[in-house]
């Protein structure tokens, strides 16, 4: 099949972009969309052009690594797949495709439909972690975890921390990742210890970084590669007031701004 | 060839003692001295982003590179089927010294036994860490973990969070990383790709990189360097691995000096899914543990066309069950994957190529119900469906051998020390553990072994021991190897030939993985070594990179990394044809017993092969490190 390509070109961060029209002929069923973006960076060297930088590593939907927009749609809107699982069978002969960056002024374009995502690490930074020092474990079966706990745990861990729901968020929220991670470790009876910590300085962090707040839109679950419910969002929100209201102590010290710089 | 002896540095004492001593004997640095010494560390998959994290806890200052946006997109998190401790969890008869056993033969004997032992007791000790992280591992109801089985081992010692269990021992290094970034303890160089070594009066002291973004080449200087860069699967192009991991920094290394030790133990995974088209950018592998529940089969008749679930059972050959009654579909690796292929040679695979054989989940739903299966596989058979199309809850999975994992890597000692004093090597990156063939589980186990428990050690003892003289970047060898790597680039972009670098490591894996892949023969390795060098050639005359070296530009960063490859496919096969034997992973065609297995020669290959780099052009120099076992019993490796 041939299809026609609008992609956002951009050369690097402060430099103005703009849309190039591409087409690519002799796509087949059995390509990845990937693939078919690397069939038309061959032919670009081939012209001398500069081939269309986007991110990829893995290709089989787990490391985060990819996303831009198609059409307007995170990943492209098959439900639960990354970019790179999207498979052509999901087009057609003709099909008119526009490709973008996630657009979100926590995310500022790196080049064409690379962005910079390193705010995530910085929310993670903030407290998405338990502290367990090397060593300092107990035996791993003297924790007992109830089975329904692991399992939600895993399913909020399974966020690719890919970015698509900040991209699909018209206030880009990033309240979809944040959630997940504190529900991964705020229902675990390890993350008990920092839980109001952690819920306080990571909302905190999310702000600092400069991404909106939830309105229920629900479009970040929608477009979520790994179908992390938005349920996560409302376990954050009680978490939240629950670590406001039962304060440990007094006066409760949020973390400041990591010192990694921007 | 040289006879240089190296020494392993193995500590004395019995087996089960040698750690303890080691660590008894190690020298200890003052916790207010630690902020004074840094490290740089490459990497920041299990072993890098766990030995990070740990280094930063004790209070050193550690520096940490990746190439990616983020640590958490290292290849680790792509690991899907479990991690192996010998908890005994199950009372099922499994022990420490078990692990050690498994693990010495499914590596068919060609590793360093003091290390192995060492792994099996560590391994207890990364599930209490990762529990305590937070690793959400599957439970069973009374709240307790949950285990299964895994290749070429009779227990169920293998713990799992669903078919992501990389990802979830990624996160939980990760996020331990992440929390030292915010104390200070590390800094983070993401976007960063380490180019070149440093080594000053024979020491490592520092490292070349490139700002991925501004394409700035920059020093950093530091007391240890530790490389944690993974495997070099990608060697064959098309393999399992992600598609930026490259052998570029433990290459570089050796260039330096660093020994490279194995190269041809390369794994190939069993259960991948067939290669489609010739546009594919790689293949994706299904867990091994899809072999305790899958039954593995192909037509007895050749060319039977019919659909696999109208062939009934007296049609069908489960030949792993039929050849290997005892471990059944759970033979490890390198067996499995030798005889899908030779069934596949047979004219009896399926699949509009013929390369492929079933892997059937239709007794097992029988047996267990379809959500069970669904529970424990869920993830992979949505994976297979995205990319094939096809449900394999109602027809049977196609599967087919692909490049995985890589045994060999930089030759290092008891310490994870090599032979540059000073640069140290963790996870895949090093040769260490797995002899010629790693079993199932057993990566993700020794990736958290080096980077949680063995780096940790043997660093701080390194820095106690040796004096450092103070060195910073504006040492003339860091201006003489920035100037090397500002050469190289520049080489590269100005050649302005026809090809991308995507076309020719596209032709040099396909070259590997004919001559160098499941099985090799000393023509097909005659053959190989005649043709890279001519391809080689090309590519320094005909390579075309658009765009210049001061901006982000993917392309320039694949030509680097495929010129790192072909002289790496160099040594393969060098390390290959020189290895007349069959162990493992490392198949050579002259070397079977009369029934296709594997036939080791102990009595002239029971060593370790260790490369030493002397210059383009020139051969390179072998250095053994003679293998000796006193624990487990030299045998051939029986499945049946």
């Amino acid at each position: 099949m041939n299809l026609f390509l609008k992609i956002w070109r951009q050369s690097r961060k402060d430099a103005p972009g703009e849309f190039k029209e591409y087409q690519v002929r002799d796509i087949t069923p059995d390509m990845s969309f990937l693939e078919m973006l690397d069939a038309l960076n061959e032919d670009l060297n081939a012209r001398g052009e500069p081939p269309v930088a986007f991110e990829h590593d893995c290709r089989e939907g787990i490391c985060g690594s990819c996303g831009f927009l198609i059409n307007g749609v995170a990943h492209g809107g098959q439900r639960g797949t990354t970019v790179c699982q999207l498979s052509m069978r999901f087009f057609k002969d003709g099909d008119r495709l526009t490709l973008e960056p996630w657009r979100a002024s926590a995310f500022p374009i790196i080049r064409d439909l690379v962005v910079d995502r390193s705010a995530f690490d910085r929310i993670l930074q903030a407290g998405g972690f338990i502290s367990a020092p090397t060593g300092s474990a107990p035996d791993a079966n003297a924790i007992l975890v109830p089975k329904e706990a692991a399992d939600t745990a895993f399913d909020a861990a399974a966020c690719i921390g890919c970015g698509a729901c900040v991209a699909a968020c018209p206030n880009a929220a990033a309240m979809l990742f944040t959630s997940a991670k504190l529900t991964h470790l705020n229902k675990l009876p390890q993350g008990q210890p920092q839980r109001d910590q952690r819920t306080l300085n990571m909302a905190a962090a999310m702000s600092r970084e400069g991404f909106g707040s939830c309105t229920n839109h629900g479009e970040c679950e929608a477009v979520c590669p790994k179908e992390i419910p938005i349920e996560f969002i409302g376990n954050m929100n009680r978490d939240l007031i629950r670590a406001a209201w039962k304060r440990r102590r007094e006066p409760l010290t949020l973390s400041e701004s990591p010192k990694d710089e921007r | 060839m040289g006879t240089t002896m190296l020494d392993a540095r193995i500590p004395s004492g019995p087996i089960e003692q040698k750690w303890d001593n080691c660590r008894f004997e190690m020298k200890l640095v003052n916790p207010a001295n630690r902020r004074k010494f840094s490290i740089i560390i490459v990497g920041s998959g299990l072993a890098g982003a766990a030995a990070a994290a740990s280094l930063g806890q004790q209070g050193y200052q550690v520096h940490c590179f990746s190439y990616h946006d983020s640590p958490r997109r290292a290849h680790s998190i792509a690991a899907q089927g479990g991690i192996n401790a010998a908890k005994n969890y199950r009372n099922d008869g499994d022990s420490i010294y078990r692990l050690f056993y498994d693990t010495v033969k499914g590596g068919d004997f060609r590793a360093r036994e003091a290390n192995v032992y060492r792994l099996a007791q560590l391994s207890v000790n990364i599930i209490d860490q990762c529990v305590a992280q937070g690793v959400p591992f599957a439970r069973e109801y009374g709240g307790l973990l949950d285990t299964r089985s895994f290749g070429g081992v009779q227990v169920s010692r293998t713990f799992y969070a669903r078919g992501q269990t990389g990802q979830q021992l990624l996160l939980g290094a990760y996020q331990a990383l992440e929390e030292q970034i915010a104390a200070g303890t590390v800094k983070m160089h993401s976007r960063c790709e380490m180019l070149d070594l440093v080594v000053v009066d024979g020491r490592a002291r520092g490292i070349v990189t490139r700002n991925l973004v501004t394409g700035a080449i920059e020093c950093h200087a530091a007391d240890v360097v530790v490389l944690a860069t993974g495997g070099y699967s990608n060697v064959f192009n098309l393999s399992t691995n992600a598609k930026a991991s490259n052998c570029t920094a433990i290459w570089r290394a050796h260039r330096r000096g660093a020994f490279f030790a194995n190269p041809c133990f390369t794994q190939i995974h069993p259960t991948c899914i067939p290669l489609t088209s010739e546009h594919q950018s790689k293949l994706t592998l299904m867990s091994e543990s899809l072999r305790n529940d899958g039954r593995v089969w192909v037509p007895k008749k050749k060319g039977d066309q019919r659909s696999p679930n109208e062939i009934p059972e007296e049609d069908r050959d489960y030949y792993l069950e039929r050849r290997y009654p005892s471990f059944g579909n759970l033979v490890p690796r390198d067996i499995a994957s030798r005889a899908a292929k030779e069934i596949c040679d047979e004219g009896r695979g399926v699949g509009s190529s013929g390369q492929g054989v079933y892997l059937d989940f239709r007794d097992a739903i029988q047996r267990m119900g379809l959500e069970v299966v669904r529970e424990k596989y869920g993830n992979l058979f949505e994976i297979y469906e995205k990319i094939t199309g096809e449900d394999a809850y109602k027809v049977p999975m196609r599967i087919y051998p692909a490049p995985h994992y890589t045994m060999g890597g930089l030759w290092v000692d008891y310490h994870l020390m090599s032979n540059v004093p000073g640069l140290f090597v963790g996870g895949e990156a090093n040769f260490s553990d797995h002899g010629a063939n790693r079993l199932g589980a057993s990566a993700l186990m020794q990736g958290l072994a080096d980077g949680y428990f063995i780096i940790p050690a043997t660093v701080p003892n390194y820095i106690a021991a040796n004096p450092l003289a103070k060195v910073d970047t504006s040492h003339p060898a860091f201006q003489a190897v920035k100037a090397d790597v500002e050469k190289r680039i520049s080489t590269m972009l100005s050649i302005n030939g026809k090809r991308s670098a995507e076309s020719f490591l596209r032709e040099l894996g396909k070259l590997v993985w004919d001559d160098c892949g499941m099985a090799r023969s000393e023509q097909s390795l005659q053959h190989a070594l005649a043709e890279i060098p001519k391809l080689r050639d090309e590519f320094w005359h005909n390579l075309r990179v658009i765009g210049t070296g001061e901006e982000l530009n993917q392309s320039l960063e694949k030509a680097g990394r495929v010129a790192d490859f072909f002289e790496l496919a160099e040594l393969l096969c060098i390390d290959a044809l020189h290895r007349k034997e069959s162990c493992g992973g490392h198949f050579r065609v002259e070397y079977q017993t009369p029934d296709g297995e594997a036939r080791r020669d102990d009595e002239n290959f029971s060593y370790c092969a260790a490369w030493e780099w002397k210059g383009e052009g020139v051969a390179p120099e072998l250095h053994k490190e003679p293998l000796t076992f006193e624990y487990v019993h030299l045998t051939q490796r029986s499945y049946k």
